[in-house]
């Protein structure tokens, strides 16, 4: 009996160590997994990320075979999709949401053979990556309009996770509001979701009756969205995804996350054997981060103002965090023309100064 | 004409054969729902039912049945004991949850201490944690008379919260580079609840789960206490006569599930998941209720449904990424199961008949 059981394990192992490198030799075609947190339908973060799939599927063609699975709950449900992937003979695996950190890490030690890329978090391995878009980016072009645009100087932001990405992207737009309108006050609302359309609908709802009318969201559904043209009078932008059937009002422009080059680069790099670890992070320049067509709702003065502003961040003319800028308590953050270092930005864990309320502790 | 004719005694035998037909009637039904999506219905049951058991990869899959299938049967259990009584706790999420935090709570207060007792410390707070969290619409129900069904499931909800900003700040990982989420508990091994045979899958969650089981059939079969679970839920109005104290019954069943249910959070939270994050709860305690019934609130057939759950949990992911079938597919898949359940359920205690009504149907 325990013969037959330790011949079982061996067995078993045996068979994990040619899984983890018998894809390579085995088939000419790369099978890339995705491993998606919400789904593929949600019209916002998975929708692109899914998108991205299916470009590497229209780039490579029969070269390539690309499979997925939606609504994976971060934690050990997660780190058992993976592996399954990798079992089942993936040589590249995108995991795109922040919780799959420490389960990719996990997969990717009992499988040293296949690369691994993590979306939006810090641990790298020798074969895992991480990547993200600078979305802070698009938030100051958000930031410029929503300033300009704003009637009531009230402005209505829907939080997902009070997360370095999120409050970076509170900031940006914040700052950027506030130079082209002294006046503006920012309200948030913590979801603590990132995909769940009865809360952020109640979240913009909420914020219009407190007098917003201009919604930010950091969720990815099309609820908010909703919301506001059903209230009239506000304008959103579109999250992760362009949104467009919401224009011209309210959506009057969005932050698109755009992977497509990304995954198709990364996907050339396995195939060529040229893969290595890497930390990437960009954003409007080399097209990671794209501002979605402003809508004729907003004058023409504005709309110039914000295109300038995108071509200047694209360029890297202008940082979109540049001193003279305080802490929210007063401190010093920024000297006069300073711009913050990837560091801090990584990190965040504060409000610029004028900001109210406490980010939820 | 079909006719439902009221048994004079439920069947036995129905009681037994419902679930199988249920899983048949879901097969037959989720097999043409995959066939109307355009994928071959017998591949994609042999997938979810077969792969996970019997494929290439089963060395992998089996241990992660006990794994996935542990949580849902040890909560079950516990939940299983109320229902029967007619008690009904539908906040487990929530006790799994306060279990998690406290368990994690206590193993992080001792960090970088190593010390055999730091773990079995961990399993005496998650079971009080889960069990004070479900002592509230116990104590309420016997001071107050109110519902249970939905202060526990309430304070799920208030659970969600306590979590979010555990996450965010009290037991926030201070080299997590302000990210939310605690120290990870498999990196620190005094708090570790790592597998007891490698490659198996069997941590101490799995092992606590059969334990559950043993002592409810015992508990059901032997004890007076069991008898009077039962007597309550079967006649109320006897138990009353028989001596059986509704207050003492209600704080031990919500306790005793509470307990189980904070347990399964510790276990997972030490184990399986790592670490307390916001988004740590999946809903097992909510699909135990449906293991429960499943399992007709019995401990050997919650054993079989919890794992017959986890079996369509990850041969549902394998479906997924192996024939591309949406996720919205599966999880329909598993509420037709529950589904069925229901339907066929009616057989235990009603006769189907044939043709014109009889006299002893016209008297039913």
């Amino acid at each position: 009996m325990k013969l037959t059981k330790r011949a079982l394990m061996t067995g078993a192992a045996m068979a994990l160590g040619l899984a983890a490198t018998g894809p390579a030799l085995a088939q000419d075609k790369t099978k890339v997994g995705f491993v998606y947190v919400g789904p593929v339908g949600d019209g916002g973060w998975t929708y692109e990320h899914d998108k991205g799939r299916q470009a590497v599927e229209e780039h490579f063609g029969d070269k390539v075979e690309t499979v997925f699975v939606e609504s994976v709950p971060e934690g050990p449900d997660s780190e058992r999709v993976m592996t399954q992937m990798a079992l089942d003979g993936a040589d590249l695996i995108f995991t795109t949401s922040f919780g799959y950190m420490d389960p990719t890490i996990n997969v990717a030690k009992k499988f040293p053979d296949v690369k691994f890329e993590h979306a939006t978090g810090y641990k790298t391995a020798d074969n895992v990556s991480v990547y993200s878009a600078r979305f802070y980016e698009g938030r100051a072009v958000q930031g410029t309009i929503a300033g300009h645009m704003t009637e009531s100087n009230v402005i209505g932001y829907i939080g997902s996770y009070p997360i370095p990405e999120v409050i970076r992207g509170i900031n940006s737009a914040y700052i950027h509001a506030k130079k082209v309108n002294p006046d503006v006050q920012f309200k948030i609302v913590w979801a603590f979701t990132w995909f769940d359309p009865a809360k952020e609908a109640d979240a913009a709802k909420v914020l219009i009756e407190q007098g917003a009318d201009v919604i930010l969201q950091h969720t990815d559904s099309t609820a908010p969205q909703a919301a506001a043209q059903e209230a009239g009078n506000v304008i959103t932008f579109g999250q992760a995804s362009d949104m467009a059937e919401y224009g011209p009002k309210p959506r009057v422009s969005s932050i698109i996350d755009n992977w497509a080059p990304y995954y198709i680069a990364r996907t050339q790099a396995v195939m060529d054997g040229t893969w290595t670890s890497t930390n990437t992070w960009d954003g409007i320049g080399p097209g990671m981060v794209g501002i979605g067509e402003i809508s004729d709702a907003v004058p023409a003065e504005v709309k110039a103002e914000a295109l300038a502003l995108k071509d200047a961040l694209a360029s890297g003319e202008y940082h979109a965090f540049t001193g003279p800028l305080k802490k929210q308590d007063g401190s010093d953050w920024l000297a006069e023309g300073e711009t913050a270092d990837d560091g801090t930005l990584a990190g965040m864990n504060f409000y610029v100064e004028g900001i109210e309320g406490d980010i939820p502790q | 004409m079909l006719r439902l004719e009221k048994r004079r005694q439920p069947s036995r035998a129905f009681a037994w054969a419902t679930p199988v037909l249920a899983v048949v009637a879901t097969m037959i039904f989720g097999g043409l729902l995959f066939a109307a999506l355009g994928k071959d219905p017998l591949v994609a049951i042999r997938t979810i039912f077969w792969d996970p058991l019997f494929g290439q990869h089963a060395f992998y899959y089996r241990p992660q049945l006990l794994v996935k299938g542990g949580p849902l049967i040890l909560i079950a259990i516990g939940l299983s004991l109320g229902f029967r009584a007619g008690i009904w706790n539908i906040g487990a999420e929530g006790q799994y949850i306060l279990g998690a935090i406290c368990g994690a709570g206590v193993g992080l207060a001792f960090y970088p201490m190593e010390g055999w007792f730091i773990f079995p410390l961990m399993v005496i707070a998650g079971a009080l944690g889960g069990l004070v969290w479900a002592m509230i619409p116990g104590l309420l129900k016997v001071k107050f008379g109110t519902n249970e069904i939905l202060v526990s499931l309430m304070l799920v909800y208030v659970a969600e919260q306590l979590l979010a900003s555990v996450s965010l700040g009290l037991l926030k990982n201070p080299q997590g580079f302000g990210f939310p989420g605690s120290r990870n508990l498999q990196q620190y091994d005094s708090a570790h609840n790592a597998e007891l045979i490698a490659g198996t899958g069997m941590h101490w969650g799995v092992a606590a789960a059969f334990i559950a089981v043993i002592f409810a059939y015992i508990l059901l079969t032997r004890h007076q206490l069991g008898y009077h679970i039962r007597l309550t839920g079967e006649a109320p109005r006897a138990a009353r006569f028989a001596g059986v104290s509704p207050t003492r019954l209600v704080l031990f069943c919500l306790g005793i599930s509470g307990a189980c249910a904070g347990l399964a959070g510790m276990f997972e939270v030490s184990g399986p998941a790592g670490q307390v994050t916001i988004d740590f709860n999946t809903g097992y305690g909510f699909t135990a209720i449906i293991v429960a019934f499943l399992g007709r609130l019995h401990p050997v057939g919650i054993l079989l449904a919890g794992l017959l759950m986890a079996l369509t949990y990850i041969g549902g992911e394998i479906a997924q990424s192996g024939l591309g079938l949406p996720a919205a597919a599966i999880q329909m898949f598993q509420g037709m199961l529950l589904f069925f359940l229901l339907a066929v359920d009616v057989l235990t205690g009603y006769r189907l008949r044939l043709g014109g009504a009889t006299k002893e149907g016209e008297a039913a």
